[in-house]
């Protein structure tokens, strides 16, 4: 692979262009009125993210990353959008709303990012010595169940919660 | 086979051999499907174009070429442009990882399994908008039975997925493809000893498989009896061929899935002389099984499609899922 002359310049373009998808899915996501343009564009972010997840030399998070949100997640939003609703959600908010609304996200969501960006900055800037595991299927399984048992289970519980929660708001709707 | 060529003309080498293999594979498998329809029904099929109608696919591509592309009024432009090419790249993809001998592959990954099922998700998404941005009733109808067909047929795919992976202990495919080395018994068709419900297995995977790919007796997505041409109405020109090729290259990848996890991919059934032939003529032969059943079942309704996965397979590859892991644990590995 190192044979050829202009191959780091290819990766830093294909970097970049993963960088470019993920944030321009996420921004289509969040601006487009159209709700499924914005199930699209998490699409979008995701395959981005999953290339993003290969160049951190993590090949399996990355492909799961594409199965999970691409293949069942935004699938599944999908399908709910389509026994939903069929015309375009109507009334928008007013203009007062929306704007106090979409400042209390920003301000939000720049104090998260910030907050993200100078714990990258202070601490782990430096590349550790030693990768800590493989990345491989059998290094993330090993540390799923052992080292992160109760993590896991614990997630499978908050899933089991949401999925009674969904039921428990079907029923109450239907009378 | 391309090992001494350097990696950017590799890839390129990679792009031009699937684009040229997905082309020619979905002229010549409508071809053979036309034939393949003319003989089940006692009649002699395309026969006018070249000997025995073999120029009738290059004949069809050229009228399909000329026709004008339209996008209909108040359709959602780009999705409906964006749409054949998300359905096709995918499959693209897939063909990069699967190998057609020990080395005829164009990239070998350690995660090859999970390529093939990850981008095999994308096209059902693709199909999808398709049909949503078509703005056309009898689409979006096709594209909500599309939805719920295919999250009901993913789960016992990946369930059997899972217990055949727990027989490999192996994502790669040429791995696998290894391990069932000299001759047919030793195919994972034939695992009776790692579970005795190997070729239920098989079953199920190929019943999910023809479900997946919209094929009948499943291919409710585009029932025209009842929705036109479902998710497709609106497509004229090549943006329907560019559907037609990615729904064939989509039947290869799914044959070349179940040629390699089941019924040992390049090795021969004698023990010698393995190679791609015995790939392709394996690959082929799946693919033909895929025409016949179309040709002899008549399309199933709805609701039976549905309870079919969620009331048998489901339930069935959980069991077998279970029964795998017993063995295994028993076996002592």
């Amino acid at each position: 692979m190192t044979s050829f002359p202009a191959s780091a310049i290819v990766a830093e373009a294909i970097f970049g262009g993963f960088v470019a998808l993920t944030v321009a899915g996420a921004l289509l996501a969040a601006l487009a009125t159209r709700i499924l343009r914005s199930v699209c564009g998490l699409a979008v972010c995701s395959l981005g993210l999953a290339g993003l997840y290969t160049f951190l030399h993590s090949p399996f998070l990355g492909l799961m990353q594409i199965l999970i949100y691409i293949g069942a997640v935004c699938v599944t939003i999908v399908f709910a959008i389509m026994l939903a609703e069929t015309e375009e959600s109507a009334g928008r908010e007013s203009r007062r709303r929306r704007l106090a609304w979409g400042g209390t996200a920003l301000a939000v969501s720049g104090c998260v990012f910030w907050g993200v960006a100078r714990l990258g900055w202070d601490g782990v800037r430096a590349a550790p010595a030693s990768r800590a595991t493989d990345g491989s299927v059998g290094a993330i399984g090993v540390s799923l169940l052992t080292t992160h048992g109760l993590a896991f289970e614990l997630i499978s519980l908050v899933l089991l919660v949401a999925i009674l929660g969904a039921l428990l708001v079907a029923r109450t709707g239907r009378h | 086979m391309s090992v001494s060529l350097p990696e950017p003309l590799r890839l390129f080498a990679l792009l031009a051999g699937a684009m040229a293999f997905v082309g020619l594979n979905a002229a010549y498998l409508v071809w053979a499907e036309r034939k393949a329809a003319g003989r089940f029904q006692r009649r002699p099929g395309p026969t006018e174009a070249g000997p025995a109608g073999l120029l009738q696919p290059v004949a069809d591509v050229l009228k399909l070429i000329s026709k004008q592309l339209m996008v209909p009024p108040g359709a959602d432009a780009v999705l409906f442009r964006a749409a054949p090419v998300l359905v096709l790249v995918p499959a693209m993809i897939c063909l990069a990882v699967i190998p057609f001998g020990e080395r005829w592959v164009a990239r070998e990954m350690p995660l090859g399994l999970l390529v093939l099922f990850a981008f095999g998700s994308i096209q059902v998404m693709a199909v999808m908008l398709g049909g949503w941005a078509s703005r056309n009733k009898y689409a979006i109808i096709s594209a909500a039975r599309i939805v719920s067909q295919d999250v009901a047929y993913e789960i016992p795919m990946l369930l059997v997925m899972i217990t055949l992976l727990m027989v490999t202990g192996t994502m790669d495919l040429g791995e696998i493809v290894r391990q069932q080395a000299g001759g047919f018994w030793r195919w994972h068709l034939f695992r009776l000893d790692a579970n005795p419900l190997m070729p239920l297995t098989f079953v199920i995977y190929y019943i999910c498989m023809l479900a997946e790919t919209n094929r009948a007796p499943f291919d409710m997505a585009e029932a025209e009896s009842e929705l036109v041409a479902g998710a497709y109405t609106e497509y004229s020109g090549m943006g329907f061929g560019v559907f037609f090729m990615a729904e064939y290259a989509n039947i290869v990848v799914g044959c070349a899935t179940a040629t390699v996890l089941f019924l040992g991919g390049w090795q021969s059934p004698i023990g010698v002389g393995s190679g791609p032939v015995w790939f392709l003529a394996k690959l082929y032969g799946l693919v033909f099984s895929v025409i016949w059943v179309r040709w002899t079942f008549p399309r199933t309704q709805f609701y039976g499609l549905l309870n079919l996965s969620w009331k048998i397979l489901i339930p069935a590859s959980l069991f077998i899922l279970v029964l795998s892991g017993a063995a295994l644990q028993l076996s002592g590995s």
